[in-house]
């Protein structure tokens, strides 16, 4: 009687081990897989800042004359950027004077003025061209926006400054609006009953409580927005025209940062593969000192 | 003048919406009246010809290709990172760290993906101007989208279907895929649609990492061209917006498709779950 009763607990007992083990190694497996995320973000890092770095440290070229040189000429070992650098910071500077109030404005029509049968229509409609690849808001502005540009403005080619603008600005508008829709849309409705209670007409309501109370949801809107424009490449290729020149005015032919990367990653090699890293630690360094500043305008907002 | 200004910002508001919805359709409006011509059966299911005409089988089919790659790769790392955020981390600085991480990986350009697998997949690990190398590289920019709304979908598990489950007696892990993940599935999958849209609508990446060549791929080691590259290629190299479109309007339908899907996946499933 009592030796098949041990055999049955040492059975269980097995059993038990064996549940155990299995709890402890599928727990690290979960670790592994969540460490990953961490391991390659340094990953990227390491690679983008080594090999972009290795001209400066070890090359003997100037990072100084780099960032504020005006001459990129690889043939002739001559890398210089500021060209690039001011023709992002116009770009994107002019997407989003142009995106953000469209963007926002078109938010607070469909949140608040727009019958709801409307909203229902446009939303989603809206909503869907944020999935739109990126390529085809190139193609719409070389096709439509630069022939444009250079008929009415008499421009030799419309390809510039002003068409990266447009385009940009056209391809933040449907992030713009879905999240900061979604935002003013959260704000409680008793917000609202208040403030028109108190006299407050519709209009007043809607800049002074509701758009105030969506503020954060408003800056991340923006801030996604402002994310697409920076980091947009393969559109900005074809309406910008590529002159690596510091742009002077709204119809100069540009060459912003990712640009100068896609154009001659596919050739370059040696120091000039390095630079373009260097060109890309530049970006980089952009969207962190971005997303940094964003992210502090918010904490204080959100106090 | 309270008056004056109300009638202006109302007047702002409607101009602004009006402009939006106008260019918008302005922008679909185009692609399909520039490309319409063109599609037909031969075109999406013909094979390339390099002298015009032909079709965009090899660019559809590439395009399958890195979908599927870098999902099965990305997929079940991506679940399971959320699991052990979501269910297993105790809140501390690691989560921190973890979640730093992931939020920084999303806000990176896609070029800079692009420059690191063409100098770690393509060179370091000698994959070569491939799809395969272009496949990892999406597998790490879609990582961060998996993780996230996964997270999102195991938060709205109610907890008393953890506790009940641990109650009679089932242990931790299975818990979670007896209980948990089932009921989370819904938000999962949408995931996992999104980020098919975002495998589909990326370029720069894939435009340094897979090359261009036109050609029906021979393996997922040789090079080849996306859709979006294609129709990126055939704007810049030979000026032909009719093609380009034509490349459009397919893009355009299959994302279509796939938010149409993630809609009615997750309403299935949620009615499923709530019965």
């Amino acid at each position: 009687m009592s030796i098949p009763t041990t055999n049955h607990t040492e059975k269980i007992g097995n059993a038990n081990k064996r549940k155990y083990l299995l709890e402890k190694v599928s727990s690290k497996v979960f670790l592994i897989c969540a460490l990953l995320s961490v391991f390659t973000l340094l990953l990227i890092i390491g690679f983008v800042f080594y090999k972009g770095a290795h001209p400066f440290v070890a090359g003997g070229y100037s990072f100084v004359d780099f960032l504020l040189g005006t001459d990129w000429v690889p043939s002739e070992d001559k890398f210089g950027i500021l060209p690039m650098i001011i023709a992002s910071i116009y770009a994107t500077i002019g997407a989003l004077i142009i995106g953000v109030p469209i963007g926002l404005f078109t938010a607070i029509f469909l949140a608040e003025i727009a019958s709801k049968r409307a909203a229902k229509i446009i939303s989603p409609a809206i909503q869907l061209l944020a999935g739109i690849p990126s390529v085809l808001y190139g193609v719409f502005g070389l096709a439509i926006i630069v022939p444009f540009l250079q008929n009415t403005l008499g421009l030799v080619k419309g390809q510039s400054l002003i068409a990266v603008i447009l385009v940009l600005a056209i391809m933040m508008l449907p992030t713009i609006v879905t999240v900061a829709e979604t935002a003013i849309r959260a704000v409680p409705k008793t917000y609202r009953e208040g403030s028109l209670a108190l006299g407050v007409s519709q209009i007043g309501t809607i800049f002074r409580v509701v758009v105030p109370a969506a503020k954060s949801g408003i800056l991340t809107a923006i801030v996604l927005g402002l994310g697409r424009a920076i980091g947009e490449t393969m559109a900005v290729i074809l309406v910008a025209g590529n002159s690596l020149i510091v742009p002077t005015s709204l119809t100069d032919s540009i060459r912003p940062l990712t640009t100068n990367i896609a154009l001659e990653m596919g050739y370059a090699a040696g120091t000039h593969q390095e630079m373009l890293f260097a060109t890309g630690i530049v970006l980089f360094s952009f969207i962190l000192i971005l997303n940094f500043v964003l992210a502090r305008i918010s904490a204080k907002g959100g106090n | 003048m309270r008056q004056f200004k109300d009638n202006l910002l109302n007047g702002l508001l409607w101009l602004s919406a009006f402009l939006s919805v106008a260019v918008l359709v302005m922008i679909v409006g185009f692609i399909f009246y520039k490309g319409f011509g063109l599609i037909s059966f031969d075109f999406i299911f013909g094979d390339y010809s390099p002298t015009g005409g032909g079709g965009i089988l090899p660019m559809i089919v590439t395009t399958i290709y890195t979908i599927a790659i870098s999902l099965i790769i990305a997929t079940p790392i991506g679940i399971l990172a959320a699991v052990y955020l979501q269910e297993y981390a105790k809140q501390g600085r690691l989560v921190k760290v973890i979640r730093f991480a992931t939020e920084s990986l999303t806000g990176i350009p896609s070029i800079i993906y692009g420059l690191f697998g063409a100098v770690f997949f393509v060179t370091t690990l000698k994959l070569g101007m491939s799809i395969i190398a272009a496949s990892l590289t999406l597998t790490i920019i879609v990582l961060p989208v998996i993780i996230r709304t996964t997270e999102e979908a195991l938060k709205t598990v109610p907890a008393a279907y953890r506790e009940g489950s641990l109650a009679l007696g089932n242990t931790k892990l299975q818990t979670l895929y007896k209980v948990i993940l089932p009921s989370a599935m819904p938000g999962i999958l949408s995931g996992i649609i999104l980020s098919i849209g975002r495998i589909v609508g990326e370029s720069a990446a894939i435009f340094l990492t897979a090359g261009t060549v036109a050609a029906m791929p021979e393996s997922i080691f040789s090079s080849a061209r996306t859709l979006t590259v294609h129709s990126y290629l055939v704007t810049q190299e030979a000026g032909d917006i009719e093609l380009a479109a034509a490349i459009g309007i397919v893009l355009i339908v299959l994302i279509l498709a796939i938010n149409l899907s993630a809609t009615f996946i997750s309403k299935k499933l949620n009615k499923a779950t709530n019965k």
